[in-house]
């Protein structure tokens, strides 16, 4: 009887976590905008540290939203540097190297700020609950963002294996190599 | 009144309600702009034509044998009650099973040889659909995307291809090869006053021949389910004559319109500062976005969003603020735009006839 409850209880919650997943906002306020105020790359700060809040990015559970940022990383070039995933002119993003930060907010700032050695800003140029799509989708190319939810076939031909059965990586801060 | 007289009577209107709709439906089948019965060039008559010729046929069979069957009932109920287990139940008549057997033959027969020519009348006129070609004809480039249409008018010369989409223009009593292709997803083009559907698959180009022969505006509408908003995915064929279309390729050849007041100058700076310049190309400027519809000639465009608003300011502002509200889905993203910087956007689109 026990059992059966917990079945029970078990199977709604899958099929609440499921409702999620295939949600697909088509009318939606990015969910953190001004997530960018409270960013830092530098863990010294005057007047001792401000509170590190963590912000969580609810596009990294929804296919939808993973799967527009799939395509906005190819419409809007990301493809151009990164390859994709594995770097080229720009840093590969499918490893656990990040010199900026790995964190949904760190990486939005980097897309909406620019980085030196070539990353444009793309301020004003992708509206921001674009931006957070490729935040979910660039982080689901090292297995940060749920595997439930990520890309797990491609449109075209693709050598690597999908988001969803990538091997999630720890991710390390590392120092510009220039 | 019972409440069965009741639902009676409602299921008696319903059924009424039901017919009337049919036949305004079965009505408003012999004209329009997107009419398979409605033949605007040969391609689409030798179409129309096979459709009555099947029509008529199936018709008078479908008469004749209710004929044979209603007869056949009356015959039936005037020859006297035999009660069954009688020696009566199965007459032999050997003339009569002879008679019956030559008729019943002679039936078959006569079906194989509709059915035949049935098969041949659709043979003929494929091969006429398929005859179609001309040397030197203009080639359109049509690529299906979710959900709209490109269309490049194809040149030797590359400065004077022709990018436009969701209309293209056709000369009238010329043979033009339409090249399709699909950007993602598997598409249908169909422009059913002109010809017969001819489906996008991705990575695998064809090419379809099309004629007007009758001036018109015909509408086409994708016809394989492609998505969220398949049923927005239309285009407008313009067929007009040599001397017009000559007109239109060389207006659409040219460069954007270059602003001239003040608002036009800042709604240039709005597109190109703002989303816009991500997606769209202006010939002339350096947008030169390939994911969404090229704008060079916007303004001369009848409907915006494949066919899903009328062009016109009011609808613009609309559609460039919150396109998710006319179009769910769509890859246009919403815009957070100042009233100021909005007016001098849809100046400047405005201005780009």
């Amino acid at each position: 009887m026990k059992s059966g409850f917990g079945l029970l209880t078990a199977s709604f919650l899958i099929l609440i976590s499921g409702c999620k997943r295939e949600d697909r906002g088509f009318r939606v306020s990015a969910p953190a905008a001004n997530a960018i105020q409270a960013i830092s790359l530098d863990p010294i700060h005057p007047g001792g540290a401000s509170t590190d809040e963590l912000i969580k990015n609810d596009y990294e559970e929804n296919a939808y939203a993973l799967s527009e940022g799939k395509r906005l990383y190819s419409q809007m070039n990301c493809v151009g540097c990164h390859a994709h995933g594995g770097g080229g002119m720009g840093v590969p993003l499918m490893d656990d190297k990040w010199i900026y930060g790995s964190r949904p907010e760190q990486v939005f700032a980097t897309i909406v700020e620019g980085r030196p050695n070539g990353m444009p800003s793309f301020r004003g140029k992708i509206p921001d609950y674009q931006v957070w799509a490729l935040v979910a989708y660039v982080r689901s190319m090292s297995g940060l963002a749920s595997q439930n939810a990520a890309p797990n076939r491609d449109d075209h031909m693709h050598l690597g294996p999908p988001e969803s059965s990538r091997e999630q990586q720890s991710p390390k801060d590392v120092p510009p190599t220039k | 009144m019972s409440r069965r007289a009741r639902e009676h009577k409602a299921w008696r209107f319903n059924v009424g309600a039901g017919v009337i709709l049919l036949m305004l439906f079965a009505a408003s089948g012999c004209r329009g702009s997107q009419n398979v019965l409605n033949p605007g060039g040969s391609q689409a008559s030798h179409i129309s034509n096979l459709w009555w010729f099947y029509f008529w046929i199936t018709v008078s069979i479908y008469c004749l044998v209710l004929i044979f069957l209603i007869s056949a009932i009356i015959r039936t109920t005037r020859k006297p009650f035999v009660p069954a287990g009688s020696r009566e139940v199965l007459p032999t008549n050997s003339d009569e099973e002879r008679r019956k057997t030559i008729f019943i033959g002679a039936a078959i027969g006569l079906s194989l040889a509709t059915l035949f020519v049935l098969f041949l009348a659709d043979l003929f006129t494929g091969r006429s659909l398929h005859s179609l070609r001309a040397a030197d004809a203009l080639t359109i480039k049509v690529t299906g995307h979710q959900w709209w249409w490109e269309a490049v008018y194809e040149d030797q010369v590359a400065s004077n291809q022709v990018t436009t989409a969701n209309e293209i223009h056709l000369p009238v009593g010329k043979p033009v090869q339409i090249k399709l292709a699909s950007h993602d997803v598997i598409h249908s083009f169909w422009v059913p006053n002109l010809h017969g559907k001819k489906d996008l698959i991705p990575g695998h180009p064809t090419t379809l021949w099309i004629q007007a022969d009758k001036a018109g505006v015909y509408r086409g509408q994708c016809a394989e389910f492609c998505g969220h908003q398949h049923a927005h995915m239309r285009l407008l064929v313009v067929a007009e004559d040599e001397e017009y279309f000559q007109q239109w390729l060389s207006r659409e050849r040219s460069n954007a319109h270059i602003p001239e007041t003040e608002n036009q100058i800042h709604g240039e700076k709005v597109f190109l500062q703002t989303t816009c310049v991500m997606c769209h190309a202006i010939q002339g400027t350096v947008a030169n976005g390939k994911v969404g519809p090229n704008l060079t000639h916007v303004a001369n465009r009848r409907m915006l969003a494949a066919g899903r608003i009328p062009n016109a300011r009011g609808y613009l502002a609309g559609w460039i603020l919150d396109p998710q509200h006319l179009k769910p889905g769509v890859q246009m993203p919403q815009h957070n735009l100042s009233s100021d910087q909005l007016q001098a956007l849809l100046d400047y689109l405005e201005s780009l006839n």
